[in-house]
């Protein structure tokens, strides 16, 4: 069961950002700032966790899970230290991925080459 | 019947306003196949989270925590569309896909690693150092500014109740 | 003579010699066999993308040259441009060929500014033989104007497809070649388009005014032309041009868009068509300079039509502003 929900609410976050893209003349970088911010806020109103309990990977690998990782990062972080936390948490907990993408980066920079879409 | 009696024609400016124009192009403009691409988006993006659960799982049956677990699966996928950005696979389903390839995770991972890979020719610290984040960069300025803003006010709740 | 923002020449120059290189999906489109050279491999051996633009410019060049069988010491003057920044492509050509070079940049209106140029310095006697030269890459308009190869977007139907292509023709003030009559170049015109993936719309109304602009100084109408070739303004781009110049009281019945002709839209994946220098260039050097040579057409137009933004103006939140030339071309025999 899981895995349906994970593959529906996925596919359903998915097919919302296409809907913004095709009816709207929002571009995808706009598309893209405009989610992972949205996940913040779903995240901090606390309607994101339920979502995350029920869809799994289906909540927390769209860009709005990264933006509810970021919020859950900051709101521990305060729980830690206070106020202070506000500047750690968000980047603290978004670390993992940034820095995947950053090495992955690197590394494929070395081994690979911009290829012709013709 | 003398040279020149006749006006010449004057050249002058269209009557065609920007107005006009702008409905003009509305009409003349085909629109994004709306279905076919949300059925696309669906499906990718759907498939692309399925995989993610799966790898989620499969790191909890191996003994990880759940945070852990969350890590290694995004850790996992970012590898996954790194290698797949550099074959050129990334690009071909993304051109069909859509939301479906640039909404999951893996959309943010190929921004970074196709940006790397593009700018190489420029030098790894100018190129692919300067460069590496220049589609992707928003989406960390401000998922991480609106955490900074939820931070504090969660320290002000807090605080207060 | 100049009537009002044309040209019109006494005794018009000849195109003495033309040529066309094309890359891997120009060579698989309809216009495929009639380049005269071309490439499945779009690096073309080289490290960048914009080095192998060059590449592509130099071998139109060579390929002119051999045709006209004369040196580079018999040309006097080079006009050139393309899309890259600097227009570095051309830049980086001209590093390797000894002749005194203009640089232009029009976008994708170059072919047509460059013609008229070289057309317009031949027919002076400013130059014996003066050559047009301009080209455009789909790799390096893709990582300068939009994103990088490997990043996985999506075309919106309206987007055009950057031409892998050069174009070369050498004038000079007589020959049997193709002639020039007349060229208009153009005037700026912005109808507040900001739409990036739909160049064609952009670009219409400033093909349109060139078009009436040219006409009604030439003393012309549409039907009096085989064909009006229009650079690239696509499948979208057409339909507005067709539409605007119908409402100015002038229909174009023989329009035909060079985006249109070097892909084949039904199973090329190009969206609304060919776009970039090159895409005017190689249409203009593998169709229509053979077809007036070979008499198929007596009279045509040539406007080729250009998106003048940068990416920096666009982002601050400007229009894109269109521009179109014009060159009128006719066959050798006729008057």
């Amino acid at each position: 069961m899981d895995y349906v929900w994970a593959f529906l609410v996925g596919g359903a976050i998915c097919a919302a950002g296409q809907v913004l893209m095709d009816l709207t003349g929002l571009t995808p970088a706009r598309i893209l700032t405009g989610y992972v911010v949205a996940g913040v806020v779903l995240s901090a109103l606390g309607w994101y966790a339920p979502l995350a309990q029920l869809a799994g990977a289906g909540a927390s690998v769209p860009l709005l899970g990264f933006g509810h990782l970021l919020a859950q990062g900051a709101r521990n972080a305060v729980d830690r230290m206070g106020w202070l936390g506000a500047f750690t948490g968000g980047l603290s907990a978004a670390a993992g991925g940034i820095c995947a993408s950053l090495v992955f980066g690197v590394l494929a920079a070395l081994a690979a080459r911009s290829r012709d879409q013709n | 019947m003398e040279k020149g009696t006749s006006p010449r024609p004057r050249s002058r400016n269209m009557r065609l306003t920007p107005g006009e124009y702008s409905r003009m192009v509305g009409r003349a403009s085909p629109k994004s196949p709306l279905r076919r691409d949300v059925v696309w988006a669906f499906l990718v993006g759907g498939s692309i989270c399925l995989l993610g659960e799966w790898l989620r799982q499969a790191f909890l049956a191996a003994g990880h925590t759940l945070g852990d677990a969350a890590a290694l699966t995004s850790i996992t996928l970012i590898g996954l569309s790194a290698l797949c950005t550099a074959l050129g696979w990334y690009q071909k389903l993304a051109a069909k896909a859509g939301a479906g390839t640039l909404v999951p995770i893996t959309g943010f991972a190929n921004a970074v690693v196709s940006q790397a890979i593009e700018f190489k020719v420029e030098g790894l610290v100018t190129g692919v150092g300067a460069k590496m984040f220049v589609i992707a960069g928003p989406v960390i300025v401000y998922g991480t500014m609106a955490s900074w803003v939820w931070g504090l006010l969660y320290a002000a709740l807090r605080a207060w109740g | 003579m100049r009537k009002k923002d044309s040209i019109v020449f006494h005794r018009p120059p000849s195109v003495l010699a033309w040529a066309a290189v094309g890359g891997k999906k120009e060579a698989e489109g309809p216009l495929g066999n009639l380049l005269d050279a071309a490439t499945a491999d779009n690096t073309l051996g080289e490290t960048s993308w914009e080095t192998a633009e060059s590449d592509l410019q130099r071998r139109a060049v060579q390929l002119v040259l051999q045709k006209a069988a004369t040196g580079l010491a018999g040309v006097d003057l080079i006009f050139a441009g393309d899309l890259q920044a600097q227009c570095t492509a051309s830049a980086y050509t001209m590093r390797a060929l000894d002749v005194p070079f203009a640089g232009l940049y029009g976008a994708c209106s170059t072919m047509a500014e460059s013609l008229g140029m070289a057309a317009c310095f031949c027919a002076a006697g400013l130059a014996g033989k003066a050559m047009a030269l301009t080209s455009s890459h789909f790799c390096t308009a893709e990582r300068q104007f939009r994103t990088p190869l490997n990043y996985g977007g999506k075309r919106t139907p309206t987007a055009q497809w950057t031409a892998t292509a050069a174009g070369c023709c050498l004038l000079g003030a007589a020959g049997n070649g193709p002639r020039v009559n007349a060229v208009t170049f153009g005037r700026v015109r912005d109808y507040q388009v900001s739409d990036i993936n739909n160049m064609g719309a952009a670009m219409a109304p400033a093909a349109a005014q060139t078009l009436l602009n040219h006409m009604q100084a030439v003393g012309t109408t549409p039907a009096q032309y085989d064909s009006i070739y229009t650079g690239d303004l696509g499948q979208v781009g057409s339909a507005l041009l067709c539409e605007i110049l119908e409402r100015e009281g002038m229909p174009l019945p023989n329009h035909r868009d060079c985006g249109l002709m070097l892909y084949d839209r039904q199973n090329q994946q190009v969206k609304a068509g060919g776009s970039g220098c090159g895409c005017s260039a190689a249409v203009l050097c593998a169709h229509i300079l053979p077809g007036l040579a070979a008499g198929r057409e007596k009279r045509v137009l040539f406007a080729a039509t250009g998106a003048l933004m940068s990416q920096t103006l666009f982002l601050q939140g400007e229009s894109i502003p269109g521009i179109a030339h014009c060159v009128e071309l006719a066959s050798p025999e006729s008057s």
